[in-house]
């Protein structure tokens, strides 16, 4: 099978990416080194290309209604220019997707979907859609990059046309110069860092890399998948596949705040009020190594030899120097300081159940 | 890529420096370099008999879990302690880090290992073979 590749390909060759087939692309993993690149974007700044994701644009008069029964979150509180975070589920209440919702108007809206969900999500959005309200995949007319870090708005703004100040987080401009290009920018990201996420037509793709790379000089360097994962997963950000997927729900994930059981009928509904009054029997801890050792994604969770979870996400940490995980287990041994044993290559290895051990994000406040 | 002269090489991206019946194993530039940043070591246990082939020990990088294995059989008498708490000095001096000292008890074990010219050419097959 050939990979695809975004528009940036030939950028993240000259930068001398490390090119491997992720889910079908071919994207850098890494340009200099992981951890390097890591801190870079948590000292200063750092520039992603994110178009692998997948934009869905619905329309028409009833899609405010529709998206309000298609997601779990409340989307008739969003305004114009807004952008919101939410599950999509089944009736069960697994999940479908995670995703970002740009709201134009209320008849005009962008989802932002998980690449290797593009397809998938499609289908399940167009099956699901009202009459009157259509659906398209239009990832291919979107570029999508990703400029995070404290440094991130200072660097675009000397190439912007517009006040960056005034969109703030979870905000949108739909409208914005970049070194002359027509961008849509939010205030959002996946790193939790404060920085800005850019869509455009695929044909700016090289110029406007260079022109972000140029403006930021020393202060911003292309950064690859692999941090883009540590940074996410230290920040405790979510990922499709290992936190949430369609057998856990996100009331198990521990994205209750992102799905309103008091509006009206919303696909899944049922099942979360169900599920939330017997109280989900698997609920996700964050968890810290006390022996030696790194817990990884799908590593079993034991409790006196007996499996009571599994890890979701778990890695090295590189900004608080430590081997942290998130699992999801049994209710009953889920109290914060409880001991839990990691099964890191058939052996035991001692972990801690806690709360807040992960990063302290730095974005801004909701505005 | 470095590859170092005088010492052996294992198509499994591990060098030998031999001395008497001892061998220092660790890991090439090669292997390092595509691991990437290294932030875990296994290490083997002091007085453990080792095969050739067999498992020696385990190396995490940030995205990757790699076994590390024995090129030649016999005791393992000297564990490199150090990368415990420093794992990415195997990133910044592979052929000065070792991760083992092997007593070997079959030099004859050395003959199917690779010499610097070879190995370098295996690098270079891998290289455009692509991972």
């Amino acid at each position: 099978m050939t990979l695809k590749k975004t528009p940036v390909y030939a950028m993240h060759l000259k930068y001398h990416g490390k090119m491997v087939d992720f889910g079908g692309w071919d994207l850098p993993v890494q340009y200099e080194g992981i951890i390097k690149e890591h801190h870079q974007v948590r000292s200063k700044a750092g520039l992603f290309d994110v178009s692998h994701m997948g934009e869905i644009d619905v329309k028409g008069e009833k899609s405010e209604e529709f998206l309000q029964h298609l997601v779990t979150n409340n989307v008739k509180k969003m305004i114009n220019n807004q952008v919101q975070y939410t599950p999509m589920c089944y009736p069960n209440g697994g999940v479908v997707d995670d995703l970002l919702i740009y709201r134009y108007s209320t008849s005009h809206y962008l989802l932002v979907v998980n690449a290797a969900n593009t397809a998938k999500d499609y289908e399940w959005i167009f099956e699901n859609a009202f009459e009157g309200v259509t659906v398209k995949n239009v990832s291919a007319d979107y570029v999508q990059l990703a400029i995070q870090g404290p440094l991130a708005q200072k660097i675009l703004q000397k190439i912007c046309d517009t006040d960056l100040e005034q969109i703030k987080y979870y905000y949108f401009l739909p409208e914005v110069h970049l070194a002359g290009i027509s961008c849509l920018i939010s205030r959002t990201g996946y790193t939790g860092e404060d920085g800005m996420e850019i869509y455009f037509a695929p044909e700016h793709a090289e110029k406007l890399w260079e022109a972000i790379l140029q403006a930021g000089g020393n202060d911003i360097t292309p950064i690859g998948l692999g941090a883009r994962d540590s940074l996410r997963f230290e920040a405790k950000l979510p990922l499709y596949g290992q936190e949430m997927d369609a057998d856990i729900s996100p009331l198990e994930a521990g994205l209750g705040f992102f799905v309103k059981l008091d509006n009206d009928d919303f696909i899944g509904r049922e099942a979360l009020i169900r599920q939330k009054a017997s109280k989900p029997g698997r609920v996700q801890v964050e968890f810290q190594m006390l022996e030696r050792g790194i817990a990884r994604s799908h590593y079993e969770v034991q409790k006196d030899g007996q499996k009571i979870g599994w890890v979701t996400s778990g890695a090295f940490a590189p900004s608080l120097d430590k081997n942290i995980g998130l699992a999801l287990i049994d209710r009953k041994y889920a109290e914060d300081g409880g001991k839990l044993d990691i099964m890191i290559r058939s052996k035991p290895v001692k972990a801690q159940i806690g709360k807040g051990l992960f990063y302290q994000k730095k974005t801004r406040q909701k505005g | 890529m470095k590859i170092q002269e005088g010492l052996y090489y294992s198509v499994e991206h591990e060098w030998l420096r031999v001395e008497d019946d001892k061998a220092y194993v660790g890991i090439t530039d090669f292997a390092q370099q595509h691991l990437g940043d290294i932030v875990f070591v296994e290490l083997p246990e002091l007085d453990e008999a080792v095969e050739a082939g067999g498992q020696i020990g385990v190396i995490e990088s940030v995205k990757a879990v790699s076994s590390m294995f024995s090129p030649v059989s016999g005791t393992i008498i000297e564990v490199n302690e150090e990368l415990e708490n420093a794992p990415e000095l195997l990133n910044e001096d592979p052929y000065g880090q070792h991760i083992a000292v092997i007593k070997m008890n079959n030099t004859a074990d050395l003959d199917g290992l690779l010499n610097e010219t070879q190995y370098s050419e295996l690098c270079e097959k891998e290289e455009q073979g692509g991972e």
